[in-house]
């Protein structure tokens, strides 16, 4: 599904992927942890084609595609999903005719024709339900004045109703108490499937509780300095990050 | 140069002044009107009202007055009206009432909507005192022009307590062949009290030759009446617009004007909001949209002179390539009208790096228990938002133009007709197309 091999990218000329190493198959769930400003966000961001960072070196294949060759909206298509760490709040567009817009134009992509707004609504009401969700939320404009558990199960309804093949969700727990984090990590769960792969990105071991990982890797520095199964996040959450600098950084750790 | 211009409009005075509308006072009162204008000339960028707005290429164009012609058909005039023929209509080609495409059904008995000529002919004591004030006014060289050289446009009189169920929709129509022509269509809506309208004026080309549109409209609101003033300019690639709106409200009245200035090379769009009455509530919305070379000029002033009155204002702006835009906007509290409640915004978005806006407010206040609030933004297009669109499979072209609606979206959205809504939005996407190429 995805293979990533040594990847390097930077922001305004700094470093911040120092050489990422990471394969996730299909049908796995894999998560990314690490201390705040190890880079874990901006490989979540870099996977989707933010042009505000530059990659400098190695590739990633996505389905045997080189996915930095394409625009988001190409890898959107193509089925990779980013669920934002900050949803952005956008005046004047409505939920619904967004989430339709972005629907029809992977569908577009895939052959197939465009859902009208009857039969939308009724995929849209169904998969709220997966997110306890209130209806009103469909003609809201997109996020605004949404509270931030509100925007983050939007992001989940989104990936429901967009049903990508890969999936990379960035600190999506950060900031949810533990009713929200319950609701975000059933909608997580129940779009589980031997098709379609997960990448975790986190700060926090507790999402782990509900969204078991296969794999965990810890970044740090901008490169992956160990990986290993879900007992790994035990590990950090007894022991927090402090341990990952008495280790080698050159601990590249292959999985 | 001004004398120059000056000669010309006084020699196309004299051969057509035996051709335009009005009994003698009105003839009395476009004499009066044409010395005004030979006194002044054409205002130049030294007027202070004029500074960012060069009309130079208007005086030194030697504009032919506007004639009866062909009228254009009917699938170019639905083309700027909403979907479904059965709305209330005036028709106007370069000035002149086209009564085969006008329609007036539905109207309510002892409302009257149609041509001022007419009227003038027809019921002279109902336009008279209104009219005869209207030309009368010292209002600037393009406003005693049109005094001058009207031919014709639309007039609307409601009587107490008379509503309208569907706007009345107005379009001028310019014909834009290839010998330019000048246009001064004046328009004049009596709105009774108690009244309930909905007026769309409504401007358009059909060809890509130069024109000039020089319009005048004044709007009277009766106490405790409540009027929409929808007002659309999308007039060819190579006119030239100068419009200038009058509203005076009475006590109780709800007026909303909202201005959406689309179209011309070169436009003014000057608004005055008199609120002579207590309680009176004024609403003026604008958008922009200008491209290329445009330029696009507005002026507001909005006149609290009573106690208890409300004005709302919010005027947004869009502009792509080496587009140049002027917002100014007067608020003027009177001595005594207090609890006046003002507010007023200018947001702009810059879709290139040449776009150009100035934008200045201006409040004048004389009373020392009232809520005046102003400010103005200037932004482009939000890098986080285009990004989360694109991250949803939307191509970066249309989700730039869902960016750029949803900027207008806050103005359009206040459309309470839906037909009309529709309409103006596609109109909207049409000039959005042409003008707002990307940075």
């Amino acid at each position: 599904m995805l293979e990533i091999r040594n990847l390097h990218a930077a922001a305004g000329g700094k470093p911040i992927l120092r050489g990422i190493d990471l394969t996730v198959k299909a049908g796995e769930v894999h998560a990314i942890m690490g201390p705040n400003g190890s880079g874990k966000s901006t490989l979540a961001q870099v996977l989707a084609g933010r042009d505000s960072y530059d990659v400098t070196q190695g590739t990633v294949r996505y389905r045997g595609e080189d996915l930095l060759e394409l625009d988001p909206e190409e890898r959107a298509c193509k089925g990779l999903f980013l669920a934002f760490q900050y949803p952005v709040e956008i005046p004047g567009v409505n939920n619904t005719y967004f989430l339709r817009t972005g629907l029809n134009a992977l569908r577009k992509a895939r052959g197939e024709s465009p859902v009208d707004a009857v039969d939308f609504l009724a995929l849209a009401r169904e998969k709220m339900k997966l997110l306890d969700m209130d209806e009103a939320f469909l003609a809201r404009p997109v996020n605004v004045g949404f509270s931030g558990g509100e925007k983050k199960r939007n992001e989940i309804f989104q990936m429901a109703v967009l049903e990508p093949a890969l999936a990379v969700l960035d600190e999506t727990d950060s900031g949810l108490d533990i009713d929200a984090l319950k609701v975000v990590a059933n909608g997580v769960n129940s779009l589980r499937s031997q098709e379609r792969a997960f990448v975790v990105v986190t700060h926090y071991q507790r999402l782990l509780e509900y969204i078991v990982p296969d794999f965990v890797h810890v970044i740090a520095e901008g490169r992956i300095v160990k990986s290993g199964g879900k007992e790994l996040a035990h590990k950090l959450e007894a022991e927090g990050y402090a341990w990952l600098e008495k280790e080698p950084a050159a601990a590249k750790a292959a999985r | 140069m001004t004398g120059a211009a000056v000669a010309h409009y006084r020699r196309g005075f004299q051969e057509i002044e035996g051709t335009l509308a009005g009994p003698d006072w009105v003839r009395k009162l476009r004499r009066d009107a044409l010395a005004r204008f030979a006194d002044t000339g054409f205002p130049t960028t030294a007027d202070e009202d004029w500074r960012y707005t060069n009309v130079a290429p208007i005086a030194s164009t030697p504009f032919r007055p506007g004639m009866p012609g062909a009228a254009p058909d009917a699938a170019t005039v639905a083309a700027f009206l909403p979907a479904g023929a059965s709305c209330a209509r005036l028709v106007f080609l370069d000035g002149h009432f086209v009564p085969s495409l006008s329609q007036a059904t539905l109207m309510p008995a002892g409302s009257f909507a149609g041509s001022l000529a007419d009227a003038l002919r027809r019921s002279p004591d109902l336009v008279e005192p209104h009219l005869r004030a209207s030309l009368d006014r010292n209002q600037g060289a393009f406003s005693a022009l049109n005094a001058a050289f009207f031919a014709d446009g639309a007039f609307l009189h409601l009587p107490r307590g008379c509503c309208l169920p569907e706007p009345i929709y107005v379009l001028h129509f310019s014909s834009n062949g290839a010998t330019p022509v000048a246009t001064h269509p004046r328009s004049l809506f009596l709105a009774g009290e108690s009244s309930h309208a909905s007026v769309a004026e409504i401007y358009a080309g059909r060809g890509a030759g130069a024109c000039l549109t020089n319009a005048v409209t004044e709007v009277v609101a009766g106490a405790n009446a409540s009027f929409e003033h929808i007002r659309i300019q999308a007039e060819g690639p190579r006119a030239f617009h100068v419009s200038s709106v009058l509203s005076r409200q009475e006590r109780d009245t709800n007026y909303a004007a909202r201005a959406f200035l689309f179209g011309a090379a070169l436009s003014r769009n000057d608004h005055w909001a008199i609120l002579d009455g207590e309680g009176a509530n004024a609403v003026l919305d604008g958008l922009y949209l200008a491209g290329g070379t445009t330029h696009v000029d507005c002026h507001t002033g909005i006149e609290h002179r009573k106690p208890n009155g409300a004005s709302r204002e919010v005027y947004k702006g869009i502009l792509a390539g080496r587009a140049a835009a002027v917002f100014h906007g007067r608020i003027h509290v009177h001595p005594g009208a207090q609890k006046t409640d003002a507010k007023q915004s200018n947001a702009n978005l810059l879709l290139s790096r040449e776009a150009v806006i100035d934008t200045k407010p201006q409040l004048e206040i004389y009373a020392n228990d009232v809520k005046c609030t102003h400010g103005a933004t200037i932004g482009r297009l939000d890098a986080d938002s285009l990004f989360y669109l694109r991250a949803r499979g939307i191509q970066a072209g249309e989700a730039r133009t869902m960016l750029i609606r949803a900027f207008a979206h806050e103005v359009t959205e206040r459309v309470r007709v839906q037909p009309a809504r529709e309409r103006l939005l596609e109109m909207f996407d049409a000039r959005l197309l042409v003008a707002g190429e990307p940075a």
